[in-house]
């Protein structure tokens, strides 16, 4: 999934992975924007937008054709996902597992893109850095996750009331004693903290995991020096792992966007019950 | 590694993402979904309709044909029936008439018969008494003993 044309940028191993760690940004301290994560999560962003947007213009009662059966199809498995989880008016719920899922899927499959391609590309536009997966961005996944914090929220408030979400803050899960109000809130805010916080982490571990190991993998074509055998294993050795790895990334690709899709359905589910 | 002003922008992103897909892209697809699935409950039910029409059908055509084979039975039936009765009234009529027949021509012999037996009784009444007049040799007067001549002649002819 790479070739040694990163030794244009540094010679060592190290400054390889540095270099592809490394994002294009702007700002400093608190205030730096990562633009490449923007971009392509954006640019995703759209993309997806516009396929399913072109299907929901095609949307048609009669019988459909191969693309609007393909769209149809995705629709069905996480309406089927989300009326198992949440029972009520699902149309929103609908719309965020769908577009949790097919847009973690598109920013996910970036990881199988050749490892320099990407940079290569931005280098053309006198980019010196580029990281093409917006999911190994600690950044992009806990920005999902705090809107779903919000949704939680939202959606205990519209289901309790304010009062009754407050009073649920205080009184649950040990009971409504003046006394239990301190563990109470503390509990509760873990409780509710560690929700986005597992969300966005798992997904952002699983993602930059993958990605260093294409990494690492990628290191091994830099054993190439010669007609050796040290070069024949390290050249083959990166075609058979890269390939093997790639394959088996294919199902975190898919099973990270399901996770990120099921956990929020279920989170706001539970949110709307009454304790 | 780090989180930064990045995430409000990926907030944003997102957001915006979810909106489109909550205004745009799943109601006209779900609506599609469900008027499709209406459609093809009524097909399926159409379809069911028209099975039992055809069954309806199929066993009211079953009913006339019943019914028109019975009536053909009945019409030959009848038809037999009646041919059976003119070739009897036929016969009836047949034998009637040849039964006329042999009466009159019966009738007829018997008038032969008296009037020739009434001739002949006159014939023997004249003949006795000219055999009696050669015999006695004298005219008898025939007036006289009609009453013997007529019975002899009855004799006669009965004999």
């Amino acid at each position: 999934m790479a070739s040694a044309s990163g030794a244009e940028h540094g010679t060592s191993p190290t400054d390889y992975i540095v270099h592809h760690l490394t994002h294009l940004q702007v700002g400093e301290g608190f205030w730096t924007w990562h633009l490449d994560t923007l971009f392509m999560s954006a640019l995703l962003a759209v993309v997806v937008g516009w396929v399913f947007w072109a299907a929901a213009r095609r949307a048609t009662s009669g019988v459909p054709g191969k693309f609007l059966g393909f769209i149809e199809l995705i629709l069905e498995f996480v309406d089927g996902q989300v009326a198992d989880i949440y029972h009520g008016d699902r149309r929103f719920m609908v719309a965020l597992a769908l577009s949790l899922f097919t847009w973690i899927i598109a920013m996910n499959t970036m990881d199988l893109l050749p490892l320099d391609l990407p940079g290569g590309v931005a280098a053309l536009f006198g980019l010196e850095y580029w990281r093409v997966l917006p999911t190994a961005d600690l950044n992009g996944t806990i920005a999902m996750a705090i809107v779903v914090l919000l949704l939680i929220i939202v959606a205990a408030i519209r289901s309790k009331g304010l009062g009754g979400y407050l009073h649920e803050w205080v009184s649950a899960p040990f009971g409504n004693n003046p006394i239990l109000w301190i563990p109470n809130i503390c509990l509760n805010f873990v409780e509710l903290l560690s929700k986005p916080v597992s969300l966005g982490m798992r997904l952002f571990g699983n993602m930059f995991a993958g990605e260093l190991l294409f990494m690492l993998i990628a290191l091994l074509g830099f054993t190439v020096v010669g007609v050796t055998f040290g070069s024949a294993f390290g050249f083959f050795g990166q075609i058979v792992m890269g390939t093997a790895w790639a394959i088996f990334h294919i199902l975190i690709v898919v099973l990270q966007a399901y996770i990120f899709m099921v956990l929020p359905i279920v989170y706001i589910a539970m949110a709307e019950e009454h304790h | 590694m780090t989180v930064n002003a990045t995430f409000i922008g990926q907030m944003v992103v997102f957001a915006i993402l979810l909106w489109f897909f909550w205004k745009f892209v799943v109601p006209p697809l779900a609506r599609a979904n469900t008027d499709r699935q209406k459609k093809i409950a009524e097909g399926l039910a159409a379809a069911e309709r028209g099975q039992k029409d055809l069954e309806e059908a199929k066993s009211r055509a079953d009913a006339v044909v019943r019914e028109a084979r019975e009536r053909a039975n009945q019409v030959l039936e009848q038809a037999n029936r009646r041919s059976n009765e003119m070739i009897d009234t036929a016969k009836q009529s047949a034998s009637a008439e040849g039964d006329r027949l042999l009466a009159n021509a019966r009738a007829e012999a018997a008038n032969e018969t008296a009037r020739a037996r009434d001739a002949l009784r006159g014939e023997v009444g004249a003949l006795a008494v000219a055999g009696a007049s050669r015999l006695l040799g004298r005219e008898i007067d025939a007036k006289a003993h009609q009453k013997l001549l007529d019975e002899l002649a009855e004799e006669i002819v009965r004999g």
